[in-house]
């Protein structure tokens, strides 16, 4: 049985109702379903703002992070007054504003192996808003094993890409990506960014897939991969097909449990620790800002060239970590030298690549120029 | 020629280009001439073997290689090629 509308919600839906692929029986079984959101950062925003005010009787969030105030460049479901607060609470404040009739339910940690099944059983659809790959796979394979469908999105720079896995009718992402790019092949984390109105486009296709797929209308993207470029403004369909090879839908499938993702993909998930190289091949700021006071240093900038523009070190030797691997012979691997980008994992991935070219007087700067710029030359902005 | 379209996160590797005038008769063919003309590129598509990375999707038109005939794949002349990425999404940079 369908729950009945109140007076109320009969006039805030009214623009639903008076459509008839919607109706007041599509709009009884929105406020039936149950959608949950992973992370609650740029496509988060609009999914969840949409969804609640679409009236999807429960929504749930997951995310682990606080505001910071870079995040509202493009994460609109937060504002400056709760920069600090966790995100899930600052989401759920504004959602339940928008809509006092829906429930929002929060879940303040990590989404993995240990705790994702729970949180995801009892919803309809799974709606993946994450920024990595160990919490995708992790995602993909907790919808399928769940049966659920997965509303998937990702985003870089001005490129996005939607689908909507469902294992039961279709491909799932694992069908599309057997593995996930090594690290150190993605140059994502390397050159970074995004345009802060993107997630809010692909966000609100990914809300449109999920509200198809509850109501049963129309023709969700399950099968299809949707790639939009905001520069061409261009979108782009090709065909998914079901992998018959695929190890978690597959008919042959020998991932019948939720693995370490992290081990998988090589990479952490949650990991918001400055980046380090580990102990024998990190230099902090400190000890560089004494270093470079007695004794001769070759520091060498690994950030792409418009970074420069933000701060620089100065006397720093800027080689783009993508350039790295073709400019070795412009370093002497007899000087000592120290690599630094933004926060340490752009440069601790140089590091790997010169040590195994043979390079061994070579140190990484813990933490990057954020990190100098906060504890050395405070006049430095941080980014 | 056939075009290959590059997705944005390898563009660093094409001086910036999006779209690479590719010559030849297939797949295979095509990722040989976009790799000489872009040797940056080619740790990011082939491993050390020299096989297509499993992680890289090619589609001719709106059909995935794996669905088609792989490298051997044929192509025509003006045919677009997509190179799609495994991106993770987000925006995080360090």
């Amino acid at each position: 049985m369908l729950p009945e509308l109140s007076r109320d919600e009969i006039l805030r839906y009214s623009r639903h109702l008076l459509i008839p692929e919607v109706g007041l029986e599509g709009q009884r079984k929105l406020k039936n379903s149950s959608a949950l959101i992973i992370g609650t950062g740029g496509l988060g925003s609009p999914v969840s703002l949409y969804l609640a005010a679409a009236g999807i009787g429960r929504i749930g969030l997951v995310d682990y992070d606080v505001v910071d105030s870079s995040n509202l460049q493009r994460q609109v479901i937060h504002g400056t007054s709760t920069v600090g607060k966790l995100k899930v609470e600052s989401a759920r404040a504004k959602l339940l504003d928008l809509n006092p009739d829906i429930q929002v339910d929060v879940y303040n940690e990590p989404y993995t192996s240990e705790n994702a099944l729970r949180i995801a059983k009892d919803y309809d659809i799974i709606l993946d808003g994450t920024d990595n790959f160990p919490t995708r796979y992790l995602t993909n394979d907790v919808a399928v094993f769940l049966g659920k469908p997965n509303v998937y999105a990702s985003i870089y720079r001005f490129d996005g890409q939607v689908s909507v896995f469902y294992a039961k009718e279709g491909p799932c992402y694992r069908c599309l990506f057997p593995e996930p790019p090594p690290p150190g092949l993605v140059p994502s984390c390397a050159e970074g960014g995004v345009l802060g109105v993107l997630p809010g486009t692909i966000g609100t296709i990914q809300a449109t897939e999920a509200l198809k797929v509850l109501l049963g209308i129309g023709e969700p993207l399950i099968g299809k991969l949707l790639l939009y470029n905001a520069l061409d403004m261009s979108f782009d369909f090709v065909k998914l097909k079901k992998n018959p090879k695929c190890r978690v839908c597959g008919p042959n499938a020998d991932i019948k449990e939720l693995i370490d993702y992290e081990e998988f993909c090589g990479v952490p998930s949650h990991d918001h620790e400055e980046g380090s190289a580990g102990a024998n091949w990190d230099i902090t700021v400190t000890e560089l800002a004494e270093r470079v006071k007695h004794n001769h240093l070759k520091l060498v900038d690994v950030r792409e060239p418009h970074e420069l523009e933000i701060s620089r070190l100065p006397n720093a030797t800027n080689i783009p970590l993508g350039q790295l691997a073709a400019r070795l012979s412009e370093l002497d691997s007899a000087e000592d030298m120290v690599l630094f980008c933004k926060s340490g994992a752009r440069s601790t991935r140089a590091l790997e690549l010169l040590t195994s070219a043979g390079f061994k007087k070579v140190k990484n700067l813990k933490g990057g120029i954020n990190a100098w710029a906060r504890e050395v030359d405070t006049s430095l902005p941080i980014y | 020629m056939p075009v290959l379209r590059i997705p944005t996160p390898l563009r660093a590797y094409t001086n910036g280009q999006s779209d690479v005038n590719v010559n030849g008769s297939n797949i295979s063919d095509a990722l040989t001439d976009l790799t000489t003309q872009y040797p940056a590129l080619k740790p990011h598509l082939f491993n050390e073997g020299g096989d297509l990375r499993p992680f890289v999707n090619l589609f001719v038109g709106e059909n995935n290689i794996k669905d088609l005939q792989g490298v051997d794949t044929p192509i025509k002349d003006g045919e677009k090629i997509m190179l799609i990425p495994s991106i993770a999404g987000g925006s995080h940079v360090a």
